[in-house]
């Protein structure tokens, strides 16, 4: 995966909660047997109506949020199917960092596999940041080095478990990190036998 | 003495290979479970960067969530076709046991688990499958991964786990006449809400939980991740050994037997402290049908939709009603459904194809009703057509169909038409997940089943009582 240490973008506001990953890329698009390609059809149902004509009342086809490369979303982000082709979607999309109050556990490791940045903030910060991007433009910089957001002059600390934050920085192959311990892969399967 | 430990805390110590201040644990995977929908793109960065599968006799692949489920012999959708040929590839490459469309052996991936003992007391479990934690049923540790992670479990056998927070779920009195254990796990979620498992492992305790089958406990831990927890559990008793016993995949005679001695050993030793703990009142638990678009929003059959002047979420309620089609404070029994599906992991196994079709039998469907029946397995389906289930299923106007997913998520051609309404016994009622524009109202087998009959929702517990006296 692509190391990412810092991040600067505009803001898309998705103002909802216990967004599932049925939503973020329904099932008819999880077909194919490659990882690219998923972006034309995130949040399809809600983008495209029957006749495959934009929504306009759904504010990601909006001129606005055209460059949007940061999702800051209401809590319970990603919950539902396992499906990792939606942080593949949203990555395909552009969106590099998602923000909300709590994500759903396989969501969140998936995105982190994936490169995306994953940040839990206060509830309190996720609508004040819903409110500024659905008003005007909101440009955030993330810094994952220093664990801060910086909006204009304010910076906001985030909490990332180091372990992840490493890898994200770097750009960590799991499965070479993990051959690392082979031999102790093979001593437990030894002492099952 | 020793601590007394959960069998969460058991199983996890069990199966550590690597453990390292900061970071995760390295867990050992004994059983990994794959389908077409979620492995391809694993096999391919295996390819890709030259590795092996570890241990293909601890893997084990079906094809379920796309395959059709009547005219198998011709998939018109050429992708589908792929995803499935790929998945055979795969499988033939890499040594894997496959159980194909045509296996006696396929069906759904947490249906076949089980009925072939593959699943086990105090394994650790893993599938790029949410509903992996159906195992959980067993005393299993099991747990739903993404793709990545599948490919990093067929290159170790191992995952980078957390150790989770250990919640206690407690259900105390038994459920009445009529209330099933998906009227149960449906309550629960009801109560708690769809978050309340985020980050924990929940162990099911009480009475309830122990009266039930090992086929509605199956249903109760299916339904975990509904709440947010990735896995769920319930500790083995001698109704999991029961279960077991004789099945392909478990040792026969005196090594059984002392392997059932192992399992009973992991359940939770008295006194044991969880993390959290929360419980609700099985005898207080009455029928549920979902009204909304997520598993939480959720009522008795008796009861109505929210009023959005007293809801704490108006603006989810009111956009969830009007996806629905519904309006607030309307009575449930009010709802007029056009379609019905049995099926799915959480309610597709014989106990609950009997049980459905006990309601049916001698009654005809409604005519506006669409209504199918999807064996979880074809093991399965031949056990109720040997018991003559398929023929009072047809009789009555339902379609008997092959294993598979279907229309839990309509991948395959079983889809409801836009603006549909379904009674369906799967787990979720996600806006467009059995169709685009389609509504889902999950249930459990019999109220479906009624339903079907009554193109409307009725207590099953009245209902039952008519049907004696007529
Ligand atoms: S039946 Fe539904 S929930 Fe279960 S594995 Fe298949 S698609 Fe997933």
């Amino acid at each position: 995966m692509e190391a990412i240490q810092r991040h600067r973008g505009v803001v898309y506001p998705l103002n909802r909660t216990n967004v599932d990953t049925d939503q973020i890329i329904p099932k008819q698009f999880l077909k194919r047997i490659e990882r690219t390609g998923f972006g034309q059809y995130l949040f399809y149902h809600w983008r495209f109506d029957d006749d495959g004509e934009l929504r306009k009342n759904f504010n990601l086809n909006d001129k606005r949020y055209e460059d949007a490369s940061i999702v800051v979303a209401g809590e319970n982000f990603g919950c539902g199917s396992s499906r990792e082709h939606a942080p593949w979607a949203l990555l395909d999309f552009g969106f590099r960092v998602i923000i909300a109050p709590s994500f759903a556990d396989i969501f969140y490791n998936n995105a982190l596999k994936n490169g995306i940045i994953v940040i839990q903030v206060k509830e309190e910060l996720v609508n004040q940041w819903l409110k500024k991007a659905e008003r005007g433009e909101l440009i955030l910089d993330v810094d994952l080095e220093k664990q801060q957001i910086m909006d204009r002059g304010m910076v906001y600390p985030f909490q990332i478990p180091e372990y992840h934050k490493q890898k994200l920085i770097n750009g960590w192959d799991d499965i070479a990190l993990t051959l690392q311990h082979e031999e102790k892969i093979a001593r437990y399967e030894k002492s099952m036998q | 003495m020793a601590t007394a430990k959960t069998i969460i805390e058991k199983i996890w110590e069990q199966h550590i290979v690597h453990q390292e201040a900061g970071k995760p644990d390295l867990l050992y995977i004994d059983l990994h479970l794959i389908h077409e929908v979620t492995s391809p793109q694993a096999f391919e960065g295996l390819r890709l960067n030259n590795r092996k599968v570890r241990r293909p006799d601890l893997t084990y692949a079906t094809m379920d969530h796309n395959v059709p489920t009547k005219n198998r012999e011709e998939i018109r959708d050429a992708i589908s076709r792929k995803q499935m040929e790929t998945l055979r590839r795969n499988c033939k490459e890499n040594h894997i046991s496959l159980a194909d469309m045509f296996h006696p052996d396929q069906g759904i991936v947490h249906v076949i688990g089980p009925e072939l003992g593959l699943t086990q007391p105090g394994k650790t479990i893993v599938c790029g499958d949410s509903h992996t934690s159906t195992h959980g049923a067993f005393g299993a540790l099991a747990f739903g991964i993404g793709t990545s992670e599948v490919e990093h479990v067929l290159a170790t056998q191992t995952i980078w786990q957390e150790k989770p927070k250990t919640l206690n779920v407690h259900v105390e009195g038994d459920l009445g006449p009529g209330v099933t254990a998906k009227d149960l796990i449906l309550a629960i979620i009801a109560k708690f809400g769809v978050r309340f498992g985020t980050g924990y492992v929940i162990e099911y305790t009480g009475e309830a939980i122990r009266n039930l089958s090992m086929e509605g406990r199956m249903t109760v831990c299916n339904m975990s991740i509904e709440a947010g927890a990735r896995a769920g559990l319930i500790s083995p008793d001698e109704k999991t050994v029961d279960y077991l016993r004789g099945k392909v995949h478990v040792p026969e005679g005196e090594a059984f037997n002392e392997q059932a001695q192992q399992w009973l050993a992991l359940a939770t030793d008295e006194g044991a402290v969880y993390d959290h703990y929360v419980n609700i009142r099985g005898d207080e638990v009455e029928p549920q049908v979902t009204w909304g678009t997520n598993p939480s929003m959720c009522v008795p059959v008796n009861g109505s939709t929210p009023s959005l002047e007293e809801t704490d979420y108006p603006e989810d309620v009111e956009r969830a009603l009007q996806y629905m089609g519904l309006s607030e404070k309307q009575p449930i029994s009010s709802i007029h459904i056009d379609h019905v599906f049995i099926g799915s992991c959480t309610n597709s196994r014989l106990s609950d194809l009997q049980k459905a079709a006990f309601v049916v039998k001698g009654r005809k469907v409604h005519p506006e009703v669409r209504a199918i029946v999807v064996p979880g397995s074809f093991s399965t389906k031949l056990q109720a057509e040997k018991l003559g289930i398929d023929k009072i299923f047809q009789e009555a106007g339902f379609e008997w169909r092959d294993a598979g997913c279907s229309m839990c998520l309509a991948m395959n051609d079983d889809v409801v038409p836009p603006g549909g309404r379904c009674a369906s016994t799967s787990n979720r009622n996600f806006e467009g997940r059995q169709g685009n524009g389609a509504r889902t109202h999950l249930v459990s087998p019999e109220m479906a089943a009624i339903a079907a009959i009554e193109g409307r929702f009725v207590d099953v517990r009245n209902y039952a009582s008519t049907k004696v006296s007529s």
